[in-house]
């Protein structure tokens, strides 16, 4: 018996097919990119958590402690009480702090950093034992000095008056934020494209990318908004932070500060992509992205002032484009400097991103 | 019937020297199945990826589906669903999603949730990538591929590694695949796979076709394609030169005291080689016979195993 044919047309042909637009590639690969890194634990602690750790560790070593105390001894001996009397009569009392200690336990702490200065009174005066390399230990030299001779009756000829001075961003804490903002800005760009890039391609999703129709640029678009998106929370954690835990005085405009992160974090997005570009293995470009950012780390002011390193190396530094960013972020931060007074600045890291990306696009391989 | 892929004088040269392709000729037709069945090293993968329009050969001319891929590659690539030997998918993402990334690349993806449906990943939905079994990654990486809604299927590999049970699940996928008229290209080196799964297969060895056609042509095109495979205990070693004077013998070869005669007509050879085996005084210890298979036309061909391990 022949049965009747029954043509069961394919469901998929009755439905109206679903059209993507020209973005939808390109959205799809950013939210993918983004659930990624917020699904990586170690993105978020080495991205969000390690620089606020690093920031309050180093703001609190480093905090203004209110009026530095001076730590003295003086040698006990019949004299000794004589100098506590007279420091305790001098204006600047309430700066020093005295102890009277045997000579040996005396010497031997001040050679430990406890005491910045020893004082021994004797029938031929003071001595004054202290270290000229240590700034400290010079500053207590003047200081105890000054108060003994002043509370002995010792008149100023010359009439002066002081006034305190507290300028905003002079702290460390003011100096430090901005540069390990720079930092961040940096190392999760490198890490953030170099490491996502290798290890795609290690895994060989980069070819099975480009066997779609997927379109090249967009995926280096979405990587590279991916790196706008976490700056944005970057620079606002970091700011927040410093606002919020160490009182630190933001002057100048957010606007600019998010354009000078913006462009520092794609500039770092292009070195990242460069450095990439052709490593086949995980192992191989972390040491290529380590080689890159240690000059940076080094030179580049984040802890302390470049200004330290020998004057013939300047321009070497300045032309590096964490240096850059840096400058930039503390003059606008800081300062309250207007964008278009960092031009240079500007300029060096668009020269970095943009010859990267360049030279990035012509040796990059997808396989 | 309308050619789906064509190839000609396909030729691959690594780095000047190592000649991975040595002129290749293929023509696979709409709606069929077809496979590159060879051992590993053979050139599978390297052809299959210049098919696929990732890498560029030394010489010879792709056709795909009337186009090629110097003029039409954003075209091609809109037609064509690929799933490559190994991609390790991103592990922090679900199926669903990664579905959807792969899907947003083209311009009429097939709907996500019918994908999961025939790809029996619906339960596994919203699991991590990095959380699935061997053969569900498989099955993924296929639905990917199958996500763009192609005409032209293209599988590296796709069931090595995998379990038997999780080999006939993506078999079946294939079918279901080729029953929607689309037509398929796939690699392997499981000669059950390429006979059950293909229309037609090209052997491939060397870089070269050495032998193309369905695998009963191919099975057929061997003269004797039953195999009588016996092994005997015997203290004068009689050669191999007395089992092909046994009757319908057209081939004779011994491995590890077994012995596997081709032959056309095993109840006319049987008979013989139990006559010799006594008169030798020699004693049977195993005796089979089947039906030969793509493994044989392999061996005839080259001399050696598909898989040599």
């Amino acid at each position: 018996m022949a049965l009747p044919e029954v043509q069961i047309e394919p469901k998929k042909t009755q439905v109206s097919r679903a059209t993507n637009g020209r973005w939808a590639g390109y959205w799809a690969l950013l939210s993918a990119r983004m659930k990624e890194l917020w699904r990586e634990p170690e993105v978020i602690f080495w991205v969000f958590a390690f620089p606020l750790l690093l920031a309050f560790g180093l703001g609190i070593a480093f905090r203004n402690k209110p009026a530095d105390v001076t730590p003295v001894a003086v040698v006990k001996n019949s004299q000794a009480q004589n100098v506590i009397d007279l420091l305790q009569r001098s204006p600047a009392k309430n700066a020093i702090h005295a102890d009277v200690l045997d000579e040996s336990v005396a010497f031997d702490r001040f050679r430990l950093g406890q005491y910045a200065l020893v004082v021994t009174a004797d029938d031929n005066g003071l001595h004054y034992r202290y270290d000229p390399a240590r700034p400290e230990s010079l500053l207590a030299r003047t200081q105890v000095d000054d108060a003994l001779q002043t509370a002995s009756g010792r008149t100023s000829p010359l009439k002066t008056e002081t006034t305190q001075s507290s300028e905003p961003g002079a702290r460390y804490i003011d100096f430090l934020i901005p540069g390990l903002l720079g930092m961040n800005l940096m190392n999760s760009g490198m890490w953030g494209i170099g490491f996502a890039v290798v290890d795609m391609r290690q895994r060989k999703l980069l070819k099975r990318f480009i066997a779609s129709p997927m379109r090249r640029t967009d995926f280096l678009l979405a990587l590279g908004s991916s790196r706008l998106v976490l700056m944005l929370i970057e620079v606002a954690l970091l700011l927040g932070f410093g606002v919020l835990v160490f009182n630190m005085k933001v002057e100048g405009s957010l606007l600019a500060i998010l354009l000078v992160g913006a462009l520092g974090a794609v500039s770092f997005g292009g070195v990242g992509l460069l450095t990439a570009s052709r490593a086949q293995k995980i192992e191989s470009v972390s040491g290529l992205i380590n080689l890159v950012m240690m000059p940076m780390w080094i030179f580049s002011g984040v802890f302390f002032s470049y200004e330290r390193f020998p004057q013939i190396i300047q321009p070497l530094i300045k032309a590096l484009p964490l240096t850059a960013l840096n400058d930039a972020l503390r003059a606008i931060i800081l300062q309250g400097a207007s964008l278009s007074s960092q031009w240079t600045q500007l300029a060096v890291m668009a020269i970095w991103g943009g010859v990267s990306f360049v030279v990035a696009l012509k040796w990059f391989r997808w396989s | 019937m309308e050619t789906a892929i064509r190839c000609r004088g396909l030729t691959k040269t690594y780095d000047g020297k190592v000649e991975a392709v040595r002129g290749l000729d293929l023509a696979i037709e709409t709606g069929e199945c077809f496979g590159l069945l060879g051992p590993n090293g053979a050139g599978k993968t390297t052809t299959i990826e210049i098919l696929e329009g990732l890498l560029e050969p030394t010489a010879g001319e792709v056709e795909i589906l009337g186009m090629t891929w110097q003029g039409h590659e954003r075209e091609l690539r809109e037609l064509l669903g690929i799933s490559l030997q190994e991609t390790r998918l991103s592990e922090k993402l679900t199926v669903r999603e990664t579905l959807h990334l792969f899907g947003s690349f083209y311009r009429h993806p097939a709907s996500v949730t019918e994908i999961l449906e025939e790809l029996s990943l619906t339960e596994k939905a919203d699991a991590m990538v990095g959380k699935l079994s061997g053969g569900q990654k498989q099955r993924l990486a296929v639905a990917t591929a199958l996500v763009g809604d192609p005409k032209v299927l293209f599988l590296d590999e796709p069931t090595t590694g995998l379990d038997p049970q999780s080999r006939r699940q993506l078999w079946e996928i294939v079918r279901q695949f080729q029953r929607r008229h689309g037509t398929v290209l796939l690699t392997t080196h499981y000669m059950d796979e390429a006979e059950r799964l293909c229309d037609r297969i090209a052997i491939i060895d060397h870089g070269q076709v050495i032998a193309a056609g369905t695998p009963l042509e191919l099975i057929a095109g061997l003269s004797g394609h039953h195999v009588v495979e016996f092994a005997v205990h015997s203290s004068n070693g009689g050669g191999d030169e007395m089992w092909a004077r046994l009757p319908g013998v057209q081939s004779v070869r011994s491995e590890d005291g077994l012995v596997s005669l081709r032959v056309d007509e095993p109840h006319h050879t049987i008979p013989a080689l139990l006559s010799a085996v006594q008169m030798k005084g020699a004693q049977l210890v195993h005796l089979t016979t089947r039906q030969a298979s793509l493994e044989d036309v392999f061996v005839h061909l080259t001399g050696r195993h598909l898989r040599e391990d």
